[in-house]
């Protein structure tokens, strides 16, 4: 028997990668100090976070509620466990060798906040770096309720994946939202240019160490 | 970074990305200039100069690097870079983009070349692209404006297919900003557009506005006084849905206003106006510039905000072309609008004098300073006695708006029609008044080699007709 990880510690993964998504400048953040700046109103701002919070939201639940389906077949969890960490880390060394930015997100007209941030999102495989966290979670609720009929399962799954996702959401948006209001009213936009780190290569790596704590233990169950 | 193979990218935005145009103005000034020369009859190759422009060096106002093509017959007219400070787009998300390469395209042989700028000293071919593939890929000819934005580097074209560049209309197409592939046409719906010239765009705003010259036939060999005479140069510009791909709005500036050539938008995308200048107006041949703008509703408008004069002039002193007129036209043949939106600078290439005129209220421009050099008639010298030949052409704006630079020669085939006879390229600056004026610097004269003459000129870290801002000023 591997040691899984604890309740509180995948609930504060699920936050930690969400302070990571809101921070990282490319899920966001420069765009709700735009609109403030281009509208001359502050409140702007407050609506692009809470738009470019949506389209994220969406892009988690729509990647998450399948796996919850999925999740529901008992007998192949060790299997879906292993399969998905193995796509998240297959995805984060895809970004990690191409480090191409994909060209569609180009034509996305600039007051579609939300669809943008959902395609960004799907894009660069914020969603997927959830999925390992969110099986992990489903396991222990299981563990916790023992064996039960499939439906019911599913059920407890989708609530697990809704929440998942509004939690992650939550903390991006209170991460983006610090940053863009601190170069809004405070620091200015000399910053931009000064503190935008790339965290291409950081976003690719994490990918991969997320995909990899999915499996392990899934592995190590035998 | 190893991976990224030749992909250049930094761990935090070049330090030449801006944000916003006032952030632009306060980097440090430049010290280095990149000039175009140009072999008008191709019996050399065309080349880029590396000027030392700054007044400290024991070397200030000499070409201290040239790079010279492999081919001939080239035509380097304009020419931009791969990134500027539109990577900081708060919609790509990856600002990490070196400014480094130059792309200059050869306007009469459709090649284009990568120059790696890196080491100024040093620079050197990267890349070149052969016509063949231009052709091939996009159905167009003859590159000309170069600008970065949101899908890649853009570049204005001058011709269709066919030898004569007039089978189907020119247009824009998309090149890669990092392997340097032509990705393909731009325009999904082009409207009314069937010439082109110069284009620029609001960011944020997602429009483009887009000029006409006119089509190869009309100005390969020379200007077509026909053509001219009866109208048919372009006299229309036209507004784009940048993202969509999409012709929105044409408008017809009148038949009379022949060859609408330098589109300037506010560089503050909070603005949403710009300026663009026409050459010559057939009824009375002044020069003029149009003021355009956005309306709340999406719509555009138009109007005639400046206009400068012809000066009487003796059929003898000037060119055939002129004679019959007993005049010479100021031909408006480029502007440049100083990044804080503040003065434009209006070349007139005829009469041999650099306008600058305050458009603090774009609707109402003043002239604020004024310098004389050159000209088909009056040929006055620059301060240090040397002959200014032709008159004052392509101008660049120093980010801090207070120096401008400018070249001298049009165009190779016109500028033998207009000025007959070789006079040499030069490269000259004025500074600035603190409250508006120009002034030559006396000090500051660029030689060229023998053969050549210069055209347009990109200051290191960007200047005032390359750089596209993503931010409102705050």
């Amino acid at each position: 028997m591997a040691a899984e990880p604890s309740l509180a510690a995948l609930w504060w993964a699920v936050i930690g990668v969400g302070l990571f998504h809101g921070a990282n400048p490319g899920m966001g953040w420069p765009l709700a100090v735009s609109a403030a700046l281009m509208e001359q109103r502050r409140s702007a701002l407050l609506i692009a976070l809470m738009m470019l919070g949506l389209g994220h939201f969406l892009a988690m639940a729509v990647i998450l509620v399948p796996f919850s389906a999925m999740y529901a077949l008992v007998e192949w969890q060790r299997e879906i466990r292993i399969g998905a960490g193995a796509l998240v880390m297959a995805v984060g060394v895809y970004l990690l060798i191409s480090r191409r930015h994909p060209r569609f997100l180009a034509r996305i007209k600039p007051e579609r906040l939300a669809l943008w941030s959902f395609l960004a999102a799907i894009a660069h495989g914020a969603a997927l770096m959830l999925v390992p966290i969110y099986l992990g979670l489903c396991r222990l609720d299981e563990l916790d309720a023992g064996h039960r009929a499939a439906t019911g399962l599913m059920a407890e799954n989708f609530s697990t994946a809704i929440a998942v996702a509004m939690v992650h959401t939550a903390a991006m948006t209170v991460a983006g939202g610090v940053i863009a209001v601190g170069v809004y009213a405070w620091m200015g936009l000399s910053v931009l240019s000064r503190t935008w780190f790339n965290l291409d290569v950081l976003w690719a790596l994490s990918l991969i160490l997320v995909g990899a704590l999915g499996i392990w233990p899934a592995v190590q169950a035998t | 970074m190893p991976l990224g193979g030749d992909c250049d990218m930094n761990l935090r935005p070049d330090p030449t990305f801006h944000a916003t145009p006032k952030l632009a103005m306060a980097a440090p000034p430049e010290t280095l200039a990149f000039t175009l020369m140009l072999s008008p009859d191709g019996a050399q190759p065309d080349g880029l100069a590396v000027v030392d422009v700054n007044p400290n060096s024991d070397t200030y106002g000499q070409i201290v690097h040239k790079v010279i093509m492999p081919n001939t017959g080239d035509e380097f007219h304009h020419f931009g870079w791969n990134a500027c400070s539109s990577a900081l787009s708060p919609l790509t998300g990856h600002a990490f983009l070196e400014r480094r390469y130059l792309i200059i395209p050869g306007i009469r042989s459709s090649r284009i070349y990568i120059i790696d700028v890196k080491e100024p000293l040093k620079a050197k071919i990267h890349k070149i692209i052969e016509p063949e593939e231009v052709f091939a890929k996009t159905g167009y000819s003859r590159p000309h404006t170069i600008h970065c934005g949101p899908e890649g580097i853009y570049v204005s074209t001058l011709g269709g297919r066919g030898e004569d560049g007039t089978d189907g209309p020119p247009g824009i197409f998309i090149m890669d900003c990092e392997t340097f592939d032509i990705l393909g046409r731009y325009e999904m719906d082009r409207g009314l557009q069937d010439k082109h010239y110069d284009f620029w765009w609001n960011l944020p705003r997602d429009y483009m506005v887009s000029s006409e010259w006119g089509l190869p036939p009309q100005f390969e060999n020379g200007i077509v006084a026909e053509d001219l005479l009866s109208n048919k140069y372009g006299h229309s510009i036209h507004f784009w849905d940048l993202r969509g791909r999409k012709n929105i709005q044409t408008i017809d500036l009148g038949e009379n206003h022949q060859m609408a050539l330098e589109i300037r938008p506010a560089h503050d995308p909070a603005k949403q106006y710009g300026f663009c200048g026409v050459v010559v107006d057939t009824t009375n041949l002044q020069g003029a510039i149009f003021t355009w703008w956005r309306n709340e509703d999406g719509s555009f408008e138009t109007r005639k905000t400046i206009t400068i004069d012809p000066q009487p002039a003796s059929a003898d002193d000037l060119p055939d072309l002129l004679k019959g007129f007993e005049a010479v036209p100021p031909l408006v043949t480029d502007i440049d609008l100083s990044l804080d939106d503040r003065f434009l600078y209006v070349s007139c290439w005829g009469t041999g004098e650099m306008h600058q005129y305050d458009v603090s209220d774009p609707m109402n421009p003043k002239l604020a300073g004024k310098v004389e050099i050159g000209g088909i008639v009056k040929k006055t010298p620059h301060p240090n006695g040397k002959t200014f030949g032709y008159g004052p052409q392509m101008v660049e704006i120093s980010r801090d708006g207070k120096r401008v630079y400018w070249t001298n020669s049009l165009y190779s085939t016109w500028d033998d029609q207009f000025y007959p006879g070789d006079r040499g390229g030069a490269m000259v600056m004025a500074n600035v008044g603190d409250d508006g004026g120009l002034t030559l610097a006396e000090d500051f004269w660029v030689e060229f080699p023998k053969g050549y003459r210069s055209h347009q000129i990109r200051l290191e870290g960007g200047d005032c007709s390359t750089d596209s801002f993503c931010y409102p000023n705050t």
